[in-house]
């Protein structure tokens, strides 16, 4: 039986409303009893099938296969302007621009972009218009294999497990499950190269007592007066700059690399100076600032966003990334927002040349929770 | 006299006699009129005195009488005291029209400078006479014609540390809390990002010539300015507001033709009124 007589069979009995139920398997059991006199409302069927225009006019035919072979040529054509805009405009920052945008990535894009749809519009339009038009009816059959099917394979395996010996011969069958099983250990043992163990790096920074506070970018350590009423600045330790020491000698930052990078993503700080008047401080923590000048983690308790906006006259600090607002002016107290640690602080004083200095490193790990901390 | 006199009554002559009279009368007077001061030869003196009087009127109601602030019963203020706070801070307010506010409100947005220029430097002088505080730059402070690219790249790591959080990174501002937004840059004059700088206009912290030198300053605004010129390589930018903006035109602008092409896709399309033949 051919596809196509297949569905015309089945669509020429569906509109008479005489489903043969027997024609369908098992699974069309439970529908026996009621034949099409016993149901409540008449199957009304699939409506009349009516002929596309293009079926009828053969001028709207020939129309269509021109539109439909205009789409295809009219890509065709994009793909090849694609191609010479390639090569006539220049990309980048030295390129032309139109209308604000880089010409290369407009033609490059639109010429591209067009031509695809048009193939896609092309196709569906083909289809609509011009190829076989017939609705089809397919009904459900049952998911499972015919009953023979189902013993042939039964007994495949039985045959083969009888041949293979696997139940009989247990020395062989147990050897084997162990290898299998065994082999889980190399993928554990294969972990330990994502990396040591974290140890207590999350709780530490680079910070230590004596440690200059300087400038992010530039390096310039931070004298109290330089930082005015309603400042901030973003800080860093002075050990990731190239720096003089006490008795005049260059020293070289002690981490680079990928190390600098991580260790820069902890001890990163912001400083804000706020009238001192306006500061309320935890308690114990009266000595931590100079003169209203305050020192904090950078790093979002939540999730580890760096954080700097700072507005100087609320003295929040707010997070982009969830919202959470830190009041600075009461210890780096959560005001709002998810996240439920304040920010962690860092005590500060003068040394002797006149520059801020870190008294200790943080009291408590910066930056997101994490399992161990609790 | 023939002329004249025949024709003195036509009823164009009354006028063209008024006329002649208001241009010899005009001009009469340039000639001989006392010669007035110009702008610049004002002194410091009397700059100050037409600044107190604009500050009087304009900006007292606030700020007080004497610039000393005035505080709410709440403790709040209802204008801060502005003895130090410099002619920068001044020039910005008023220069961007910030300053004099429309109403109370939870920021002062940009808007039509209240005042002309003359006005603003006897204000600036004003505020400027009260207390030290900064002075408006010179040009030579943030004209970044001359910039090198080096000075960009760095100007653009100290954007990228210190100005982004706020200003977006593309300079096209972003939102604060309660309402409160940090504007786009990138229609602002390079003088007024100095100042803004300088002063901490509203939220915006200090950024102090000892912490960020006026060169590093300088080299900022040239970053900003490269930003402004930059075209959208990408195609439209969509404001350059980060993952937000993106999303609501992908979702609205590109599921949306989706949907749109799915219900052409499976619309059952136009059918012919007549049968086959």
């Amino acid at each position: 039986m051919s596809q196509d007589k297949f569905h015309d069979d089945d669509f020429e009995r569906h509109k008479a409303g005489k489903d043969n139920p027997e024609d369908y398997g098992e699974s069309s059991e439970p529908m026996a009893g009621r034949g099409a006199e016993s149901e409540p409302i008449r199957n009304p069927g699939l409506p009349e099938h009516a002929p596309r225009p293009t079926d009828v006019d053969e001028t709207l035919e020939r129309r269509a296969e021109l539109q439909v072979a205009m789409m295809f040529i009219g890509a065709s054509a994009l793909a090849l302007l694609f191609c010479v805009a390639y090569f006539v405009f220049e990309p980048g920052v030295e390129g032309e621009t139109f209308l604000g945008v880089g010409a290369s990535n407009l033609a490059l894009g639109l010429t591209l972009g067009l031509a695809m749809l048009l193939i896609g519009i092309g196709a569906i339009q083909w289809a609509r218009k011009l190829m076989g038009d017939h609705e089809i009816v397919e009904h459900r059959h049952g998911a499972a294999s015919s009953d023979e099917d189902r013993e042939e394979a039964l007994a495949a395996f039985r045959q083969g497990s009888e041949e293979s010996g696997f139940g009989r011969r247990t020395l062989i069958r147990n050897s084997l499950l162990g290898s299998l099983g065994l082999l889980g250990l190399p993928a554990v043992v294969l972990l330990g190269d994502l990396g040591p163990l974290p140890g207590d790096a999350l709780s530490h920074t680079v910070w230590r007592r004596g440690v200059r506070l300087v400038n992010d970018v530039d390096g310039q350590p931070l004298r109290p007066e330089a930082i005015l009423t309603g400042q901030l600045v973003n800080g860093q330790p002075e050990l990731f700059f190239e720096h003089v020491g006490p008795d005049g000698e260059v020293i070289e930052p002690e981490y680079e690399g990928s190390e600098l990078l991580v260790e820069e993503s902890k001890a990163a700080v912001i400083v804000v100076r706020m009238r001192p008047e306006d500061i309320s401080p935890p308690k114990g923590r009266e000595d931590w600032g100079i003169d209203g000048i305050l020192c904090f983690s950078k790093i979002c308790t939540h999730v580890g966003c760096p954080i700097s906006l700072w507005e100087q006259q609320t003295h929040q600090l707010l997070c982009p990334c969830h919202q959470s607002t830190f009041n600075l002016a009461a210890g780096g107290r959560v005001d709002f927002g998810p996240a439920s640690r304040s920010l962690p602080q860092l005590p500060l004083m003068v040394d002797d040349e006149g520059y801020l200095v870190a008294v200790s490193d943080f009291q408590e790990p910066v930056g997101p929770s994490f399992w161990e901390r609790g | 006299m023939k002329f004249l006199s025949s024709r003195r009554r036509h009823p164009v002559a009354g006028l063209l006699v008024v006329l002649v009279g208001l241009i010899a009368v005009g001009v009469g007077y340039s000639a001989f009129r006392p010669a007035v001061a110009d702008e610049t030869s004002k002194t410091d003196t009397e700059l100050i005195a037409e600044g107190r009087q604009v500050f009087v009127v304009g900006c007292s109601s606030c700020h007080g009488l004497n610039a000393e602030g005035v505080v709410t019963k709440s403790g709040t203020n209802n204008g801060p005291p502005l003895i130090g706070v410099g002619a920068a801070a001044v020039d910005f307010q008023v220069g961007t029209g910030r300053m004099p506010m429309q109403r109370p409100d939870t920021q002062a947005p940009e808007k039509q400078p209240a005042y002309n220029e003359e006005e603003t430097a006897a204000l600036a002088a004003y505020i400027a006479s009260l207390g030290p505080g900064p002075a408006i730059p010179a040009e030579e402070y943030y004209d970044t014609s001359e910039a090198t690219v080096e000075e960009i790249v760095r100007g653009g790591a100290y954007f990228r540390t210190n100005c982004t959080a706020c200003h977006n990174y593309a300079g096209s501002g972003g939102a604060l809390r309660d309402g409160r937004y940090a504007p786009s840059l990138l229609d602002v004059d390079s003088k007024y990002i100095y100042e803004a700088m300088l002063t901490g206009p509203q939220q915006m912290p200090i950024f102090s010539d000892a912490v960020l030198s006026p060169e590093e300053k300088r080299e900022v605004i040239a970053y900003i300015n490269v930003l402004k010129a930059e075209p959208a390589y990408g195609g439209s930018d969509l404001g350059s507001l980060g993952p937000v903006g993106e999303g609501l035109w992908g979702w609205l602008l590109g599921i949306g033709s989706l949907v749109l092409a799915a219900v052409w896709i499976a619309n059952n399309g136009a059918r012919a009124a007549k049968p086959k033949s």
